[in-house]
């Protein structure tokens, strides 16, 4: 990545500087984009419930933390309770099923109660986005206005620091938040068995549409469920941009969304 | 003072409650039958205890569950709550610890759960469950939006019943709304007592 620039414009003598790779193709084809590619040196952070240490569908987890409430302060520390729900470790496993070389860091945003956890949501997905995450997993939103203006300034200090955050829409016709904001891709379901069918959606919010009907996912326990919501469809989509940031880790947010469009099963990719 | 008003406030000082408990029973029995499902429940948020309750049980386990608690934000219910986002998970018998932990909940053991957040303005005011719908033919999009359907009317029910328990609570202390509300109430009827009424609204008038 070239140096940034120091200000708002661009001299004469800095064009040079922001030289970009010429090399696209004409056609940007799924086996272009991702074709043997594993995830490798890609970092995903799963923003959830925990994801269960050692679930064999998972595989590895480099990091766990967790956020509580002490008071009015929000505390990350590193997290020893595992998943508290399921829906983390289904997530992971989704992810794993894309890019099995990948990291995986989880972020616990739930257990601490109902009442934190407008203020516990905040607190992971910033320090989420301190990390650097090549991608930030959010199957979650809030429908609380008071928290739109910080997520708003998170998502869009994510964006431009080369972190893709991959949000869920509402599966229910209500206002929520992060998935409304175009600095993230936001996802909705359609109801094809293949995982790698996934649809741009000409007419957003909801930007694309990827598996989420009748998904088989790992659960607590080692076991395996079969579930369906825009949930699941959003670790989908992860799954994908891990995998094509692992082969060419120099997109913005901005390129890495357009790569998705151009390989989409109703634009360019394989219906 | 109306007739509409005085019904009002007596319904708020009597019966409310009961009325809108039916009214949550008659949504999850609605539920349970439309889906051809085994059980289904509302759950209401208790947030000065921040945990779920049960409110209103159809098929297994009605009768024995209402007012059973579990914590506000973790298990299934827990993680609908908190994330305002439905959930349908089918084959859970085989998870050993969701199994315990649903017989000690609710009686049985379920093979699918659909749960959904009953969202009312920003607020999560609970969770509608539904138990082992057919699992002979495979979920749709068209039964999650049914779903959420459901969890709108039921989430309008949940409102008023929080509503009326508010109401309940401010009319059964020793403020001034219980003050008028007993007076209102003792009214029902009572020709003297509110030609009085007129009488003392007139002083009051008068005198501003």
């Amino acid at each position: 990545m070239s140096e940034p620039l120091p200000a708002w414009s661009l001299p004469a003598d800095a064009v040079d500087r922001i030289a970009l790779p010429r090399d696209w193709p004409e056609h940007v084809t799924r086996d272009w984009a991702w074709g043997g590619a594993t995830g490798a040196g890609v970092r995903v952070c799963i923003l959830d419930s925990g994801i269960e240490p050692g679930h064999p569908d998972v595989g590895a987890v480099q990091e766990s933390v967790a956020i509580r409430m002490d008071g009015d302060e929000t505390i990350v520390e590193p997290d020893a309770e595992g998943d508290v729900a399921g829906h983390g470790t289904a997530c992971a496993g989704i992810v794993r099923t894309f890019a099995p070389a990948c990291e995986l860091v989880s972020v616990r945003v739930l257990g601490a109660g109902y009442a934190g956890s407008g203020p516990v949501l905040l607190e992971g997905l910033r320090w989420a986005v301190e990390q650097g995450f090549d991608v930030i997993n959010m199957s979650l939103s809030t429908t609380k206005q008071k928290f739109a203006a910080l997520l708003h300034e998170l998502t869009d200090s994510a964006y431009f620091r080369r972190t893709m955050l991959v949000a869920s829409a509402h599966n229910m016709p209500v206002e929520s938040y992060p998935w409304r904001f175009a600095s993230v891709i936001s996802v909705g379901s359609h109801e094809r068995a293949d995982p790698f069918a996934f649809f741009y959606n000409p007419t957003p919010p909801v930007e694309f549409f990827a598996r989420g009907v009748n998904v088989e996912v790992p659960w607590l326990g080692g076991a395996t469920y079969v579930c369906t919501g825009n949930s699941f469809a959003t670790p989908h989509i992860s799954g994908l941009a891990a995998l094509v940031l692992s082969k060419h880790g120099d997109l913005t947010p901005f390129q890495l969304k357009s790569v998705l469009y151009l390989t989409a099963s109703n634009v360019g990719g394989e219906a | 003072m109306s007739e509409e008003l005085r019904s009002a406030v007596a319904a708020g000082v009597l019966g409310a409650e009961e009325h809108h408990r039916s009214l949550l029973q008659s949504i999850v029995e609605v539920a349970r039958a439309i889906f051809g499902a085994k059980a289904s429940s509302i759950f209401l948020l208790d947030e000065a205890n921040d945990e779920l309750v049960f409110e209103a049980v159809a098929g297994e386990g009605a009768g024995t569950l209402v007012g059973r608690r579990f914590p506000s934000s973790t298990g299934i219910a827990g993680w609908v709550l908190v994330t305002q986002q439905p959930l349908v998970l089918e084959n859970v018998a085989d998870d050993p610890r969701f199994g315990r932990e649903a017989a000690e909940s609710t009686g049985f053991v379920p093979k699918a759960v659909m749960a959904v957040p009953l969202l009312h303005e920003e607020r999560s005011l609970g969770v509608l469950e539904v138990l082992d719908r057919p699992q002979d033919v495979p979920f749709t999009l068209a039964e999650m939006e049914l779903l959420a359907q459901f969890a709108n009317q039921a989430a309008i029910a949940l409102d008023l019943l929080q509503r009326a328990r508010r109401a309940h609570a401010a009319l059964a202390d020793d403020g001034e709304l219980a003050l008028l509300a007993r007076l209102a109430a003792s009214l029902e009827g009572n020709e003297a007592g509110l030609q009085l009424l007129a009488a003392l609204e007139a002083v009051v008038r008068g005198s501003d």
